[in-house]
C-alpha cells in the first residue's frame, strides 16, 4: 500500500451541521457561519483558536475567501478544495493531514453547497470550452447504467433489481424520518417509490438524492490534545482517496457493476485502520447513495456483501437500521439531502453522533466502536472515491 | 468508352421519418394532399444527410483518391463559412482535396454535377436539403428531406456515362426565398407552367439530338424540378409514358437540390447495363442530361437502395415535425441551455470529432477511443496510430434513457458501445425507439447533430441500432 496513514494521530473534537434543505433565505456564507459556529461551540473553541481552514465547494464559491469573508477570518490559511461530490471529504482529509504533519495544532474542515439558487433540476456544472463530443449524460443517467449491466452480469430479473433499489430508497427515507436535520423527514411507501416518474433508465425521481442546500464543519486536533476539548473525541483511523484513470468509457474490462475507485480506496483505508472484517466490525457505514443503484453496488465494493449478492442482502434488510450493518442511518444523500461540498462532512457528522451516543431515536447500539464514511464523485467509469474509518477508541 | 466521364459511385440517404400528409390536414383542419414526405430527424441537417450519402457513394470504391468535394444545398446550416468543410472531414478526405459549397438555389445541385463532369480527376458531389414551408403550404406538404451523392470520375469504374447535356435558361421568377428565411414564396402556378414547359421541351430535343437518339431510345425518363405542374406538363408534352419514372412525390416529396440525383440513383439501383436514362430538371429553365448505364453498374450499385430505404419509414406526427423544424417552440426542461462547441478544441480534435478516428497504441495494440496522449492500457506516451471507425459496427454494453437531459426530442439515449475492431466508446443513440434498446444490441454509426446552440450545429457521431439502420 502506498499510504502510510495517520491512524489515531488526529481526532475530531467538534462538529456542526446545518439542516439540509431549501434555504431560500440563506447565502452559502450564512450556511458556513452556522455550521462553523456549531462546530466551534461543540469543541469549546473560538474562531481565533483555529490555525488553518479548508472549505469544500463544487460551485458555491471560489478560493478561501468563500469561508474567510463570511466568517471574517483575517489573514489565516484558508483553502478552497474541490473533488466532485467527494469535495466535503477532501476538505476533511486536508485538515487531518495538516494537523498530523505538525504544521498546525487546530484545523477546521468545512463544506457547503447552495444548489437551490440555480433554478435547474438536478445538479448542473458550468461547461468548459470543448470540442462538443463528450456524451452529455446527466448524473442519474450515468448511474442508471449500473442497472442493466448488473442485471445482465448476474442474471438478476430487472423487477427484482427494481425491488432492491426501491428498498434502499425506502430504508433511507425511513432513517431520515428520524433525523431532525434531514431535508426529507417522512417515510415513503415502497409503492410510491417504485411508481415515481422515471428520470433515467429504471430510476424514478425517488431513486435520486435530494437537491439541497447545507453546510457542515469539523474541528481537527492532535489526538493527544483531544481530551482537552471533549471527553468523547473520535479518532481518525484511516483516510483514503482514489481518483480513477477515468477510462471506463474506453476500457472494455470495465463492466459498470462496480466502482474500482471505491474498491481501491476501501482497501487503503481498511489497511490504514487495521480493519479486517468491515461487515462485522463497523458500527455503521455512511455511503454515497446519490442514486439507489450506487448504494447497492457500494455494498459489494466496500466488502459488506459478496459480488452479485448485494441486491439480495438489501432486500433481506442487512443494511436496515436494525440490520447486521446499518447503512446510512441518518437518511443518506437520499433523504438527508446532497449539498455537494457538505455531504462528506455530513456523513462524518452522523458517525460523530452515533459513536458518541448522541443519535437520539436512530441511535445504534451494537457494541462496535468504528464507523465508515464513503463519498464519491463522477460516475461509473470515471470516479473519485473517498473512504474514511473513524472510531471512538484509540488503538491499544 | 473508358475515356468517358461519368458516375463511378452513387449513394442516397432518406431519413427514417415520414410525415403523413393526412396528418397535416387533420391537424390544420384542411386537406393538403395524400401520401407522405420524408422528414429529417431533429439531429439531421443538409450536412449530416449529405455526409451519409457521401459515405455510401464512396463505400463501393474504397481507397479511391478524391480531388474535390462539392456540396450543393438550399438549406445551408451556416453562411460565409464553407459547409462542405465538415462533410470533407467526416468523409475522411485528404487535406489536399478541395471542398466547395454551391449554396442557395435548387439548380445548384445540377451545377455541382456539371462542374464535376467538366473537371478533371475524381470529384465527390454531395447534395442535401431540408425542405420546409409555412404550415399548411404546398411547400410544406410537397417538400421532402433527403441527400444524394455522386462520385464523378472516368475509367473502367464508370457505372453511368454522360451521353448528352443540354440546357436552357429563362429569367423567370416563379419561386424565391429571401436569404435567412426558411420558407419560400411562389407566383401563380400557371405562370410557371407558361414560362417553363416549352423551353424545357426544346432542351430535351437538343439533348436527344446531341446523343443521336430518338425519344423511343430512352429507357427511363425522369422529369423533376421546382415546379411540379410544369414538370408534369413536360412529361405529357414529350409523350414518353412508358419510360416515365415515378418522381417519388407521393413517398418522399421534392428534396430540392438532391431530388434529381435521388431519382437517378433509384433508376441506377435497378437499370440494366446499357439502359439510357434522360434526366430533366426544371428550375429557372431546364437541364437535360442523358446517361447510359455501363456493364460496370452490375457491380457498382449503391447500398442500401432507394427502394429499401422507402420501405423502412417510421411515422412522425405533425407537432413533432413542427418542433424539429423550429415552427413550434416548446417549453424546455429546467436545465442549462446547451453551449456551442469551442472552435479551438474542435479544430485540435477534428480527426475525432468529424472523422471519427480512434487511436491504436503501437506499443500494446489497445485501441483508445478517442485517441489518447497516454495509452489507457499500457501508459505508452504519444504512441497512437489513426483508425477510422465510420464504417465499423459495435455492440451496446450498457445504456441509459435520460429523461432529464435537454433535447429537441427527449429522452436522450446514451450507450457504452464496444467496437468490433477493439476499444469502447460512449455515444448517443439515434433513430431508435428507446423502449426497444437492449444490452447486446448491434449498432452502426452516423454523423449527426449532437445539439444546436446559438444557431450553430454541433456535429458528432452517434450510434444507430442495427434494426433501425439500413
Amino acid at each position: 500500500m502506498a499510504s502510510n496513514g495517520i491512524r489515531d494521530r488526529v481526532a475530531i473534537v467538534g462538529m456542526g451541521c446545518t439542516p439540509f434543505g431549501e434555504h431560500w433565505d440563506r447565502d452559502p456564507g450564512d450556511l458556513l457561519v452556522e455550521a462553523s459556529q456549531a462546530a466551534f461551540a461543540s469543541a469549546g473553541v473560538t474562531r481565533d483558536d483555529v490555525d488553518a481552514y479548508w472549505v469544500g465547494t463544487l460551485g458555491s464559491g471560489e478560493s478561501g475567501l468563500t469561508l474567510s469573508q463570511p466568517l471574517k477570518i483575517a489573514n489565516k490559511p484558508v483553502t478552497r478544495v474541490e473533488n466532485y461530490c467527494a469535495t466535503g471529504s477532501e476538505s476533511l482529509r486536508m485538515a487531518c493531514y495538516a494537523v498530523a504533519s505538525g504544521a498546525y495544532d487546530v484545523a477546521m474542515a468545512t463544506g457547503v453547497e447552495k444548489l437551490k439558487d440555480s433554478g435547474f433540476s438536478g445538479l448542473t456544472m458550468s461547461p468548459r470550452p470543448s470540442d462538443g463530443t463528450a456524451t452529455e449524460t446527466t448524473a442519474p443517467a450515468g448511474f442508471s447504467r449500473i442497472v442493466p449491466a448488473y442485471a445482465a452480469k448476474y442474471g438478476v430479473d430487472p423487477d427484482e433489481l427494481k425491488d432492491a433499489i426501491t428498498h434502499i430508497a425506502w430504508k433511507n427515507h425511513r432513517n431520515g424520518s428520524l433525523n431532525p436535520l434531514a431535508h426529507f423527514r417522512r417515510e415513503v411507501s415502497k409503492d410510491a417509490i417504485a411508481c415515481s416518474p422515471l428520470v433515467a433508465g429504471a430510476l424514478g425521481i425517488m431513486d435520486c438524492s435530494g437537491v439541497s442546500d447545507g453546510a457542515a464543519a469539523a474541528i481537527v486536533v492532535h489526538a493527544e490534545d483531544a481530551e482537552r476539548y471533549t471527553d468523547r473525541p473520535i479518532y481518525v483511523k484511516g483516510l483514503a482517496l482514489a481518483a480513477g484513470s477515468g477510462t471506463g468509457a474506453m476500457d472494455r474490462s470495465y463492466d459498470h457493476t462496480t466502482f474500482p475507485e471505491v474498491v481501491a480506496s476501501a482497501a487503503d483505508a481498511y489497511q490504514q485502520a487495521g480493519l479486517d472484517d468491515p461487515r462485522a466490525d463497523l458500527m455503521l457505514a455512511e455511503v454515497h447513495d446519490c442514486f439507489t443503484p450506487t448504494e447497492m453496488v457500494l455494498m459489494e465494493d466496500l466488502g459488506f456483501a459478496e459480488r452479485g449478492h448485494a441486491w439480495k442482502e438489501v432486500l433481506a434488510g442487512t443494511f436496515d437500521l436494525d440490520g447486521v450493518l446499518p447503512v446510512n442511518p441518518d437518511g443518506g444523500l437520499k433523504s438527508f439531502g446532497h449539498p455537494i461540498g457538505a455531504s462528506g462532512l455530513r456523513m462524518l457528522y452522523e458517525c460523530w453522533l452515533q459513536l458518541r451516543g448522541e443519535a437520539g431515536e436512530r441511535q445504534i447500539s451494537n457494541g462496535r466502536t468504528m464507523a465508515l464514511t464513503q463519498n464519491l464523485g463522477g460516475g461509473p467509469g470515471h470516479a473519485v472515491s473517498f473512504v474514511s474509518v473513524v472510531g471512538s477508541q484509540p488503538s491499544a | 468508352m473508358t475515356d468517358a466521364r461519368g458516375i463511378i459511385g452513387y449513394g442516397v440517404h432518406l431519413p427514417i421519418h415520414r410525415l403523413d400528409r393526412g396528418d397535416i390536414g387533420r391537424a390544420l383542419g384542411r386537406p393538403v394532399g395524400h401520401g407522405s414526405r420524408t422528414v429529417a430527424s431533429f439531429d439531421e441537417d443538409a450536412v449530416t444527410m449529405a455526409t451519409t450519402a457521401g459515405l455510401r457513394a464512396l463505400s463501393a470504391i474504397p481507397g479511391i483518391a478524391v480531388d474535390r468535394l462539392l456540396f450543393a444545398t438550399t438549406s445551408p446550416p451556416l453562411a460565409d463559412r464553407t459547409n462542405a468543410t465538415d462533410i470533407h472531414a467526416a468523409l475522411g478526405l485528404d487535406e489536399s482535396a478541395a471542398a466547395f459549397d454551391l449554396v442557395g438555389s435548387v439548380r445548384s445541385g445540377v451545377a455541382a454535377v456539371r462542374a464535376a463532369l467538366d473537371a478533371d480527376g475524381t470529384v465527390v458531389v454531395t447534395t442535401g436539403d431540408v425542405r420546409t414551408g409555412r404550415p399548411q403550404s404546398a411547400d410544406e406538404a410537397e417538400g421532402g428531406d433527403a441527400a444524394a451523392a455522386l462520385v464523378i470520375g472516368s475509367g473502367e469504374g464508370v457505372v453511368a456515362e454522360l451521353l448528352a447535356d443540354a440546357t436552357v435558361t429563362v429569367p423567370v421568377r416563379y419561386r424565391w426565398r429571401r436569404p435567412g428565411e426558411s420558407t419560400a414564396s411562389t407566383w401563380e402556378e400557371r405562370f410557371g407552367e407558361h414560362a417553363l414547359v416549352e423551353p424545357t421541351v426544346r432542351a430535351i430535343a437538343a439533348a436527344l439530338k446531341q446523343a443521336q437518339l430518338e425519344l423511343a431510345g430512352v429507357d427511363h425518363l425522369i422529369v423533376t424540378g421546382t415546379h411540379a405542374r410544369a414538370a408534369r406538363r413536360v412529361a405529357s408534352a414529350v409523350g414518353a409514358d412508358d419510360a416515365l419514372v415515378d418522381d417519388l412525390s407521393a413517398s418522399v416529396g421534392n428534396a430540392g437540390t438532391a431530388h434529381p440525383w435521388l431519382l437517378l440513383g433509384n433508376v441506377l439501383d435497378r437499370a440494366e447495363p446499357g439502359a439510357v436514362v434522360a434526366l430533366v430538371t426544371v428550375t429557372e429553365g431546364a437541364d437535360v442530361q442523358i446517361w447510359r448505364a455501363t456493364p460496370a453498374l452490375a457491380d457498382g450499385r449503391a447500398a442500401p437502395t432507394v427502394a429499401a430505404q422507402l420501405v423502412r419509414g417510421r411515422p412522425v406526427d405533425y407537432l413533432t415535425y413542427l418542433t424539429w423544424r423550429g415552427f413550434l417552440a416548446r417549453q424546455p426542461p429546467r436545465r442549462p441551455d446547451p453551449v456551442p462547441p469551442a472552435p479551438p478544441p474542435s479544430l485540435r480534435h477534428a480527426d475525432w470529432k468529424f472523422g471519427f478516428v480512434a487511436g491504436r497504441c503501437s506499443s500494446c495494440g489497445e485501441r483508445n477511443v478517442p485517441p489518447q496522449e497516454v495509452c489507457f492500457a499500457c501508459g505508452a506516451v504519444g504512441a497512437m496510430t489513426d483508425e477510422r471507425l465510420a464504417s465499423e459496427r459495435g455492440t451496446i454494453t450498457t445504456f441509459s434513457i435520460d429523461r432529464l437531459a435537454y433535447s429537441l426530442h427527449p429522452p436522450v439515449v446514451t450507450a457504452v458501445v464496444d467496437l468490433d475492431g477493439g476499444g469502447r466508446t460512449d455515444l448517443e443513440i439515434t433513430d431508435a425507439v428507446p423502449e426497444d434498446i437492449a444490452v447486446g444490441d448491434r449498432v452502426s454509426f452516423a454523423f449527426r447533430i449532437k445539439h444546436q446552440a446559438d444557431g450553430v450545429p454541433n456535429y458528432f457521431w452517434k450510434a444507430i441500432p442495427e434494426r433501425e439502420a439500413d
